[in-house]
């Protein structure tokens, strides 16, 4: 079989998150063949480092730099999948579950009509693969009836592929001639740069949710805790709804989905939607003055307190054993 | 210009959803049914853009069993103007109710179609930017902010990296996220106006689409629990924890 890997790059590294695809289709690859049988593709300008990067891993690069893929643009991302899998013949195309590749995978999808088994967390032996539903509630076990299968992984379930190989794996030019007609244009991107880790890379995670009651108090009350942990950054829906933290820091069902060695839930009371964003994560703790409150069901460490006044004592706390 | 919204049936968000004993679905009896929280946003972007004079009509469709039909109801209670209901019993997967959707579009020649980005029971986040690939359309999902000119759809979209802004052509295909609008609630007398408004079966033979789904379930189980955790007396105690279970201090 032949497997297409999509990596996304970024500050002229593969992402985390491409990784962990990449560790998902050598799991799909035959067993001692995954070196044969992967290609992986970037795209856009600046992606020869990160090119270079993936070959030391002992995998086949593709590489399209043009300059119109430097945008998450899906209609043209769409087009440059297709046609590396066209060129390599693969029969499977893996992405991992970032928004680009949710934006993306289905397009190639219809384009090769084949079927796409989205957000997977486990791939089995006989051909089918997990996935969770219902906010997930469920593991479903799935099977794609299709000759080409399109497969969105989800990071959190991977491990990233780190190990170099002996032997690097080739790199290759790929022209695509795009078609621009639906792409559309970006106008703007608003996005926040950040000394923090981020929500998918980070160790530690401190989110707020709706009792911080203010953006001037989520501010106050998480910024320092997370930085007492080194910590990124994460929300409840409530809190983006309210304000009081950006979207890419919403943390759930249909925001992001993260597993850090620790996660801190600050004033958020658990909801079905946000459990599904971090119940995979190894500890959990969370500080909400509600001793009821759903949190307390996934919490490995539960602080009922008024998290006004223990939100800073800890961060005090943890500064001092942090040495800091 | 009409637009189509595409919604679906799904159980209620806050139900405690149970894998039945032998794997084969969910249980089902007691659970209270929605429109997609995902797909009522839609519903309401479309009211609204009709509302300012940017549509004529607002369509609503869905692929499904003939219970599907109250969700299409509560549509016509919101206040779109017809509904389809593409009854299908069979399985079902993204794939199969895209195409049935690119049919009935294309017959109803709809200039706009607004769905929700993922619906709450199968997650699988697949069949608007299906619909679009197959229409031959642009697409801008995870909306949350839509504004409509003559030509263009400019959108704003919640992405990992923060909020981009993109200006694709019409038509094309938008798919809502959580912040793009707060739905309305249907009033009594749009309740009983709706009775009124068409609802019409159609079959997949009429738009003639043939196929299966694809993306067959097997086997559903329920995840392991996390095993319990407790509740600690004062913050240095849990710093005690964090430091010797844990490990993270």
């Amino acid at each position: 079989m032949k497997i297409l890997v999509f990596c996304q790059h970024e500050n002229g590294a593969p992402v985390k998150a491409s990784l962990c695809a990449l560790a998902a289709a050598i799991e799909i690859a035959t067993p001692a063949q995954a070196a044969a049988e992967i290609s992986v593709l970037v795209c856009g300008t600046g992606s020869d480092a990160a090119a270079r990067e993936i070959a030391n891993l002992g995998y086949q690069v593709l590489v399209c730099a043009d300059a119109a893929l430097d945008f998450d643009r899906p209609v043209l991302i769409a087009q440059a999948i297709e046609a590396a899998r066209n060129a390599c013949s693969a029969t499977f195309v893996v992405l991992a579950s970032t928004s680009v590749g949710k934006d993306t995978g289905p397009r190639v999808a219809a384009m090769c009509d084949g079927a796409q088994a989205s957000d997977i967390i486990g791939v089995n032996t006989d051909g089918t693969f997990q996935r969770p539903m219902f906010a997930g509630n469920v593991f479903a076990t799935v099977e794609l009836n299709s000759a080409i299968k399109i497969i969105t992984v989800r990071p959190t379930a991977f491990q990233p592929v780190k190990e170099k190989a002996a032997q690097p794996g080739s790199i290759s030019a790929l022209t695509v001639t795009l078609d621009s007609a639906l792409a559309g244009e970006i106008i703007s991107f608003d996005t926040a740069k950040s000394e923090r880790p981020t929500l998918a890379d980070a160790e530690v995670i401190v989110s707020g949710g709706r009792a911080l009651a203010s953006n001037e108090n989520f501010q106050k009350i998480v910024f320092p805790l997370a930085d007492a942990f080194g910590a990124a950054i994460g929300a409840s829906r409530a809190a983006v709804d309210s304000g009081y933290a950006p979207n890419d820091w919403q943390v759930g069902q249909t925001g992001k989905v993260v597993a850090p060695a620790l996660y801190v839930a600050v004033g958020i009371s658990g909801a079905i939607q946000h459990l599904a964003g971090m119940k995979d994560s190894k500890f959990i703790v969370a500080i909400n003055k509600d001793g009821d409150a759903p949190i307390y069901e996934v919490a490995d460490f539960g602080l009922v307190a008024d998290l006004f006044v223990a939100a800073p004592e800890l961060a005090q706390a943890v500064a001092k054993a942090r040495g800091k | 210009m009409k637009i189509l919204v595409a919604i679906k049936r799904v159980p209620d968000y806050q139900a405690k959803i149970k894998v039945k004993a032998d794997g084969s679905g969910i249980e089902t009896d007691g659970i209270k049914w929605i429109v997609n929280p995902f797909c009522e946003i839609a519903i309401e972007e479309a009211l609204r853009l009709k509302e300012a004079g940017k549509a004529t009509e607002v369509i609503v469709a869905t692929v499904g069993s003939a219970d599907a039909a109250t969700q299409l109801r509560y549509a016509l209670a919101m206040g779109a103007d017809a509904a389809f209901l593409i009854k299908h019993d069979a399985p079902l997967d993204s794939d199969l109710s895209s195409k049935a959707l690119a049919a009935l579009i294309k017959r109803e020649n709809a200039g706009l179609v607004i769905l929700g980005k993922q619906s709450i029971d199968l997650d699988a986040n697949q069949t608007p930017q299906l619909l679009a690939q197959r229409l031959g359309w642009a697409q801008a999902c995870f909306a949350s902010k839509v504004e409509i000119a003559e030509t263009h759809a400019t959108v704003t979209r919640e992405v990992d990296g923060g909020l981009q802004t993109v200006r694709v052509p019409l038509p094309c295909v938008i798919s809502t996220d959580l912040r793009l609008n707060e739905p309305r609630y249907a009033s009594l007398p749009n309740i009983m106006k709706a009775k009124k408004k068409p609802l019409v079966e159609v079959t997949l033979a009429e738009l003639s689409v043939t196929g299966e789904a694809k993306v067959i379930i097997k086997k559903m189980s329920a995840p392991l629990a996390r095993k319990g955790g407790r509740k600690l007396e004062s913050v240095a105690a849990l710093v005690t924890a964090l430091q010797q279970e844990a490990k993270v201090l």
